[in-house]
């Protein structure tokens, strides 16, 4: 069984680790982008990839504080994004555009974040070996 | 970086946001109703107008046809059919579907 897991390993590049960055666009209970991105998240993250995310435009309202969802009897998957840091997952981008647009401020978000331009945003972006939009 | 969208510009904010991202040399792709965005006349044109003075644009032709509007398309837009779009992947190093 070793033999058959490493030739695969060797196969598919074990070991190889590739800047990914999970893009947001979509506020959180009005579909299920924002959830789903999470899952995936947390999938690259168990594969030791270097893992970022991007929240801009209606993306910005999943880290709001204070999210309380047992009125509409769906789960409220906010607390996750501060369970992040426990998977190596530590770089959390938002828009500022993205925030002022909303009325939002960095303190009205529930988790640590690095609060960029939509200019440093498009860097960012630039420098990913794979791009994932939700 | 190819940039794909596939969002009509009236419903969406997608071809905005991506258009305030996407960096000089790299390219936009309109497909499925984003190829709305392309066509003359319309208020997307002139956002489309500013942006191809940083990045190449193309549209989808199959969805412009599906559509009825491939007369409609503005100058500067550079139409491909499928093999194109896999020409557009391959060429550029990444990309990023803007929903």
């Amino acid at each position: 069984m070793t033999d058959t897991r490493d030739e695969i390993d060797a196969e598919e590049g074990a070991g190889v680790v590739k800047k990914f960055m999970f893009v947001n666009r979509k506020a959180p209970y009005g579909t299920i982008y924002a959830l789903e991105s999470l899952e995936v998240v947390l999938i690259s993250a168990a594969f030791d990839q270097d893992v970022s995310l991007a929240f801009l435009d209606d993306g910005v309202y999943q880290l709001v504080k204070g999210q309380d969802t047992k009125a509409i009897e769906v789960k409220n998957f906010s607390p996750t994004y501060r369970a992040l840091e426990g998977y190596d997952v530590e770089k959390l981008y938002v828009e500022r555009e993205s925030l002022a647009a909303r009325g939002l401020t960095e303190d009205d978000l529930l988790v640590p974040v690095q609060v960029v331009s939509a200019a440093e945003m498009a860097e960012l972006m630039e420098a990913q070996d794979v791009v994932i939009g939700f | 970086m190819l940039h794909i969208v596939n969002k009509s510009p009236y419903e969406k904010t997608s071809l905005a946001s991506c258009l305030a991202h996407a960096r000089k040399g790299g390219a936009v792709l309109l497909i499925e109703d984003a190829v709305y965005a392309a066509t003359r006349g319309s208020v997307a044109e002139a956002a489309l107008r500013r942006a191809m003075q940083d990045v190449a644009v193309y549209a989808l032709g199959p969805d412009l046809e599906a559509r009825g509007i491939k007369g409609k398309v503005m100058d500067g837009v550079t139409v491909v059919d499928f093999g194109g779009f896999v020409d557009l992947v391959a060429e550029h190093r990444t990309n990023q579907s803007w929903l």
